[in-house]
C-alpha cells in the first residue's frame, strides 16, 4: 500500500514536471513582446529593455524555464504583468479558496440526490418511474451551463429576487451572506454534475442486478432490500464513485462559463482574465494550479477505488 | 415415507420475443431423502432450468403453465415471497455453477456463509462469524479463520468451490441442488469435493439434485438418475441400471460415445448423429426421434408416454420393451479405425530446453526498487513429435501446459530454448517467422466463441486466414472452392460459408474453428481443450473429425486437455506436466499403468469412470498447487508416495523405464511398479 502510495506520488510529479514544461512552451509562442505588452506601446526603448533584463528575458530559454519552475515550487510566483504588479500566490490562492468552497457546496447538493436517483431508476429499470428520471435528468441537465446559470438568475434573483445574482461578496462576508452567494452558481454546476452521475448510477444498478450473485442473495432467503443495501450497492456504486472523485477536478478549475455567469470569483474566471489581459504569469500558475488538482483528483478516485474494491491489490 | 421433492407433470415456458417457448415439457421427478439424485443432460436440455424450477425459482421471463413441484408435501408454487425466503438457504440450497461469479466480489467469503446462519437460524452476527469458519473447517479448508477474511478471487478455483458449499450446508438444508459445481475444477480437486458432498449429505439426512453433463461423475455419486432430453425426461432409473443396462436409445448412445482410458487409438468413437431440438420447434412426436437409430414412423407421429416399469425405473420410449429384452440392440462398439496411417519416422516438432517465466521487473519497477513475484511458469521443458502423430499434454491448471503451447505457435516469446519445425528452426519470437512457419502452425482454441467473428460469415473467416497467411496468388473462385472443401472436410453443408457465426451451435463452430486452422494445409495443429465447452454427443463427433483430418491432411497434433479419456483417444504419446516440468512421457497405455509417476497415477486415479460398480480406489490429492516452487521435488508438498527428505532436497532423476518412457522420481521404477500394484490406500 504504501510503496504503491510512494509509487503514485513519483508518476504524479513526473506528470506535473512534463505539463509544467509543456505549459511554459506554450505560453512562449503567445504573440507579443512581453515588456512591450506590461509597459504599453509608447514606452521609451531603454525602459523595455530595462524591464526585459529585470524579468530574465534575455537568458536562454531553458535557463527562463529553469527559474520559472524553481520560483513555483519554493513559492516565488513572480508578479502580475497587470493590476499593478501583485503578487500572484495570494491572488491565487485566495480565488483557489473560492473554487473549493463552490465545488464542496456543489458535491454536497448534487451527490446525494444523484445517486438516490440513480439507484432508483435502475432499480426501476424500463418502468414509469425510470422514464420520468430519465426525462428529468435530461431536460434539466441536458441544456449547457450557461443556459440553466441564466435561468436561475432570473427566476430566482432577478424574478423572485431571493438570492443575489452575481457572487462578489468579499471574503470577509458572514458565512450566511457566502452561502446565499454560492447557491446559484453551485446548483447551476449540480446540474451538469447530475446528469453523469445519475446515468452511472443507474448503468451501475442495472450491470450487477443482472450478475449472478444477486440470484445466490436472493436464493439464500435474504430479503430483498438487504440484497440490494447488502450486496448490489457497494458493487453498482464503485464506478460513479471515482467519477465524483475525479469531477472534483473538474469543479476547481474548469468551471469558467459558471463562474463568468454569475461573475464568480473562482480559479475559472481568474484564469479568463489573465487569458484577456495576456498576463502570462499568471496564466502560468493558475493552469499549474488547476492541473494540479485535477492530477490530485485522479489520484484519489483511483485510491478511493482501489479502497472500496478488494479486487484490486495496491502493489 | 414422504419424498423430499415431488415434482408433477411440470410444464415451463419461457417467453422469448412475445411468444411463450415450452422448456420443459411434462417433467415429472421425485427425490427421496437421503438420496443422491443424477439429473443429466446436454446443453439445451434443460437441466438447469429444471433445477432452479425445483427451488420455485423463475427467470423473469418464465412461467409453469401446468404442474406442481411439492416440497417435502408443500406445494412451492403456493407460497407467497416471503414464505420461500424462509425456504430458500435454510431448507433447500443451491451450489451454484460457476463459484466465483456466484460470490459477492466486495464482501469477505466469512460473511457471506455467516449471512446464511445470521439469518436463518437467528445467530449474532459474532456467532455466525464462528460458525462460518466451523463450515470452512468442515469443507477442508486449511486455515479457515484465514480464508474467512478473504475476498473470492482471493482464492483459487477449488476453495471458492467449497466456500458455495460450506455456504449452501451451513443450515444443513433437507435439499441440496448442485449445479454443475465441479464443473470448473481438475479431477484431482473433483474427486475431494465429491467425498464431502457424500459425507455431509449422509450427516445432515439431506438429498440432493447433482445436475452434470458428466456421467463418470454422476455415476460414481448419484443413487438414481433422470435422464433429460430437449425438456423431456427420457429415463429415470437407480444409477446401476441406467449405466449398466441403459434401455432408451439415447442414453445407450450417449454412454457409448464416451471415450475410455482402456480404448485404443485404432478406433472410432460411436457418435450420435443430428442435433439436439431448438426450444421453438417441438416435434410432435418422440423429442429423440430425429437423431434416434432406431427410430420407428410411429416415433415421429406420437409421443411415446414416461412409463413406470418395476417400480424404480421410468422409459420414455416406444420400444423399451424390445430394448429391455435384447430383442433390439443399437451397435454400440467402437469401430476400428481403418483410415489411421501409423506416425512418420522424421519429426515435425523438436523443442528443447523450454524456458518462460512471468513477472520479470518493468522499468517502473526497477526505479522504486520492486520485487515482482516470478512465475517458472514453463522450466526446461524439451518435446519431441513425430509426424502425423499426437502428442498430449496433461496436468492441471497452472502446470505450464497452455504456455508451453503458447510458446510454440508464438503467441508468448520464449526466454530461452530452440525450436524446429519440419527440421526448420523456429525463432522464439513470432514476427520472425517466415510465412512458411507461420503457415505451418495453427491453434484451435477451447472457446470458439473467442476466435470467431460473430459479425462475418464463416466463409469470410476463413478466406481472412487463407489471404493472409495463405498464397496471396490464388482468384475468389479458388478461395471460394477451396473454403468449400474445408467446411466439407469439417462435415459442414458448403451453404454454412454464408452463415454467421453467430448463428451456429457450439459444435458448429467449434468445426469452423477447425476447418479455420487447417486452411493452410499446417504440419501441426495446436489443439488447447477443443472439446472441454462441448456436450459429450458433440464431443465425440469433433474427436472423430480430428483424428480423420490428421490422416487426410498429413497433420500432427499438440493436444492440451484435462481429460484423460481425451487425450488417450487421440495422443500417440503424453507428456505429463507439473509446476513448469515433465515428469513423466511415454505412450500412453505404458503412463496410465504401473509403474508411473506419482502424480499420473493420481491424475489417472481421480478420473471418474461411467460405472457405478468400479471400486473406490482413487487416491486424493490434498491441497492447491504451491505458490513457492518447492525445493527437491516439485511434486513434494502433495505427493502421496513421498520417501523422505531427499524428496524435499534432492532433485529427482529422470530415469528410463521402458522404451522411451520417462519418469522422474527419487523411487525406483521396479520400486513404483511394486508399490502401484497393490490398492494405493484411499484417504
Ligand atoms: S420413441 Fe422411438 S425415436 Fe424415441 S427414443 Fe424410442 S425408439 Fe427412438
Ligand atoms: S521424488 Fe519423492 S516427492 Fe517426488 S514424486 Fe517421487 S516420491 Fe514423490
Amino acid at each position: 500500500m504504501l510503496r504503491y502510495l510512494v509509487r503514485r506520488i513519483l508518476l504524479l510529479m513526473v506528470t506535473l514536471l512534463i505539463t509544467s514544461a509543456f505549459i511554459f512552451a506554450l505560453t512562449q509562442v503567445i504573440p507579443g513582446d512581453v515588456p512591450r505588452l506590461i509597459l504599453g506601446r509608447d514606452a521609451p526603448p531603454q525602459a523595455v529593455e530595462d524591464l526585459r533584463e529585470r524579468l530574465g528575458l534575455n537568458q536562454p530559454v531553458p535557463q527562463q524555464y529553469i527559474n520559472w519552475l524553481m520560483g513555483f515550487v519554493t513559492g516565488d510566483w513572480g508578479t502580475s504583468f497587470t493590476g499593478g504588479s501583485a503578487p500572484i500566490r495570494p491572488l491565487v490562492m485566495e480565488r483557489l479558496g473560492n473554487s473549493m468552497r463552490l465545488a464542496l457546496l456543489t458535491l454536497i447538493i448534487s451527490v446525494p440526490i444523484s445517486i438516490a436517483l440513480g439507484v432508483i431508476a435502475g432499480l426501476f429499470e424500463n418502468t414509469w418511474i425510470d422514464s420520468l428520471i430519465s426525462i428529468l435528468t435530461l431536460s434539466v441537465v441536458g441544456l449547457p451551463e450557461f443556459v440553466t446559470g441564466l435561468i436561475l438568475i432570473n427566476v430566482f434573483a432577478l424574478g423572485f429576487g431571493w438570492l443575489p445574482a452575481s457572487a462578489t461578496a468579499p471574503s470577509t462576508a458572514s458565512v450566511g451572506d457566502w452561502l446565499r452567494q454560492l447557491i446559484l452558481p453551485a446548483l447551476s454546476a449540480s446540474f451538469v454534475l447530475m446528469a453523469y452521475v445519475v446515468r452511472m448510477t443507474r448503468a451501475g444498478i442495472i450491470d450487477e442486478l443482472k450478475k449472478p450473485y444477486v440470484r445466490t442473495a436472493i436464493l439464500k432467503g435474504v430479503p430483498q432490500r438487504q440484497v440490494i443495501t447488502r450486496h448490489v450497492l457497494r458493487n453498482a456504486l464503485l464506478p460513479t464513485i471515482t467519477v465524483i472523485a475525479v469531477s472534483f477536478g473538474w469543479l476547481i478549475g474548469g468551471l469558467v462559463v459558471i463562474e463568468n455567469v454569475f461573475s464568480f470569483p473562482g480559479l475559472g474566471r481568474l484564469m479568463t482574465n489573465a487569458v484577456e489581459r495576456k498576463d502570462i504569469p499568471l496564466m502560468q500558475a493558475v493552469v499549474m494550479v488547476t492541473i494540479f488538482f485535477f492530477a490530485i483528483a485522479n489520484l484519489a478516485a483511483d485510491l478511493l477505488y482501489a479502497l472500496l474494491n478488494p479486487r484490486i491489490r495496491l502493489e | 415415507m414422504t419424498p423430499i421433492i415431488q415434482a408433477e407433470h411440470l410444464y415451463l415456458d419461457y417467453k422469448l420475443n412475445d411468444q411463450w417457448v415450452n422448456a420443459l415439457h411434462d417433467v415429472s421427478l421425485i427425490i427421496n431423502p437421503l438420496e443422491i439424485h443424477g439429473l443429466v443432460g446436454e446443453s439445451g436440455s434443460g437441466k438447469s432450468t429444471l433445477a432452479l424450477a425445483l427451488m420455485n425459482y423463475l427467470a423473469p421471463n418464465a412461467r409453469i403453465s401446468k404442474g406442481s413441484v411439492l416440497f417435502d408435501g408443500t406445494d412451492l408454487g403456493t407460497q407467497s415471497p416471503r414464505d420461500m425466503r424462509g425456504i430458500w438457504g435454510r431448507l433447500i440450497s443451491l451450489v451454484p455453477q460457476d463459484s466465483l461469479a456466484a460470490l459477492n466480489p466486495s464482501q469477505r467469503v466469512g460473511d457471506q456463509i455467516a449471512e446464511v446462519t445470521h439469518l436463518h437460524e437467528g445467530l449474532s452476527v459474532k456467532a455466525a462469524r464462528v460458525q462460518a469458519i466451523e463450515m470452512l473447517r468442515r469443507v477442508k479448508i486449511a486455515n479457515p479463520e484465514g480464508t474467512a477474511k478473504r475476498y473470492p478471487h482471493e482464492l483459487s478455483g477449488g476453495m471458492q468451490q467449497r466456500v458455495t458449499i460450506a455456504m449452501a450446508l451451513s443450515t444443513r438444508p433437507r435439499l441440496l441442488i448442485l449445479d454443475e459445481p465441479t464443473t470448473a475444477l481438475d479431477v484431482t480437486t473433483q474427486a475431494v469435493i465429491i467425498d464431502l458432498f457424500r459425507e455431509l449429505i449422509h450427516d445432515n439426512q439431506a438429498a440432493a439434485l447433482y445436475v452434470s453433463h458428466n456421467l463418470g461423475l454422476v455415476a460414481q455419486l448419484c443413487d438414481r438418475v433422470t435422464v433429460l432430453y430437449g425438456g423431456e425426461v427420457m429415463a429415470s432409473a437407480p444409477v446401476a441400471d441406467i449405466f449398466q443396462r441403459p434401455i432408451h436409445p439415447y442414453t445407450i448412445s450417449l454412454l457409448a460415445s464416451l471415450p475410455r482410458l482402456t480404448e485404443g487409438t485404432e478406433t472410432r468413437l460411436p457418435t450420435i448423429e443430428g442435433t439436439a431440438p431448438s426450444l421453438t420447434g417441438r416435434p410432435r412426436g418422440c423429442v429423440f426421434a430425429s437423431r434416434c437409430p432406431v427410430a420407428l414412423p410411429l416415433c415421429h407421429e406420437q409421443k411415446p408416454p414416461l412409463e413406470q416399469i418395476e417400480g424404480e425405473r421410468w422409459v420414455k420410449c416406444h420400444r423399451w420393451r424390445e430394448m429391455d429384452s435384447g430383442e433390439l440392440m443399437i451397435d454400440t462398439a467402437p469401430k476400428a479405425d481403418v483410415s489411421a496411417a501409423p506416425p512418420h519416422a522424421s519429426y515435425v516438432l523438436t523443442a528443447e530446453d523450454m524456458r518462460k517465466a512471468f513477472g520479470k521487473p518493468s522499468l517502473l519497477d526497477r526505479l522504486t526498487m520492486r520485487q515482482p513475484k516470478v512465475v517458472r511458469a514453463v522450466d526446461g521443458v524439451s518435446l519431441r513429435l513425430l509426424e502425423r502423430s499426437t502428442l498430449g499434454l496433461v496436468g492441471e491448471s497452472g502446470s505450464g501446459k497452455t504456455t508451453l503451447a503458447r510458446l510454440i505457435v508464438g503467441l508468448e516469446t520464449a526466454d530461452s530454448g530452440t525450436m524446429e519445425l519440419l527440421h526448420v528452426h523456429l525463432p522464439n519470437k513470432l514476427d520472425q517467422r517466415t510465412p512458411e512457419l507461420l503457415r505451418g502452425l495453427q491453434m484451435i482454441f477451447q472457446n470458439p466463441n473467442d476466435t470467431l467473428n460473430p459479425y462475418q460469415t464463416v466463409g469470410a473467416q476463413i478466406a481472412r486466414t487463407l489471404k493472409r497467411l495463405g498464397d496471396r496468388s490464388l482468384s475468389r473462385e479458388q478461395i471460394k472452392a477451396r473454403v468449400v472443401e474445408l467446411l466439407q472436410a469439417v462435415r459442414l453443408p458448403a451453404d454454412y460459408a454464408n452463415r454467421y457465426s453467430s448463428e451456429l451451435s457450439g459444435g458448429e463452430k467449434q468445426r469452423v474453428a477447425i476447418a479455420r486452422a487447417f486452411s493452410t494445409h499446417p504440419a501441426l495443429v495446436l489443439a488447447d481443450e477443443p472439446t472441454s465447452s462441448l456436450d459429450v454427443s458433440v464431443q465425440s463427433v469433433i474427436l472423430n473429425l480430428l483424428k480423420d483430418l490428421r490422416t487426410q491432411q498429413g497433420a500432427s497434433y499438440l493436444l492440451i486437455s484435462h481429460d484423460l479419456n481425451v487425450v488417450s483417444y487421440l495422443a500417440d504419446w503424453i507428456a505429463v506436466m507439473y509446476l513448469g516440468e515433465v515428469v513423466e512421457e511415454g505412450p500412453p497405455a505404458v503412463v496410465y499403468t504401473a509403474p508411473s509417476h506419482p502424480y499420473t497415477e493420481a491424475l489417472v486415479s481421480a478420473i471418474p469412470t461411467p460405472d457405478p460398480t468400479a471400486q473406490d480406489k482413487r487416491i486424493r490429492l490434498e491441497g492447491d498447487l504451491p505458490v513457492e516452487l518447492p525445493t527437491g521435488c516439485r511434486f513434494h508438498t502433495r505427493c502421496p508416495r513421498k520417501i523422505g527428505a531427499i524428496c524435499e532436497t534432492d532433485v529427482p532423476p529422470y530415469r528410463e523405464a521402458g522404451a522411451g518412457h520417462m519418469i522422474r522420481c527419487h523411487i525406483p521404477v521396479d520400486e513404483l511398479a511394486r508399490l502401484q500394484q497393490s490398492l494405493p490406500e484411499t484417504t
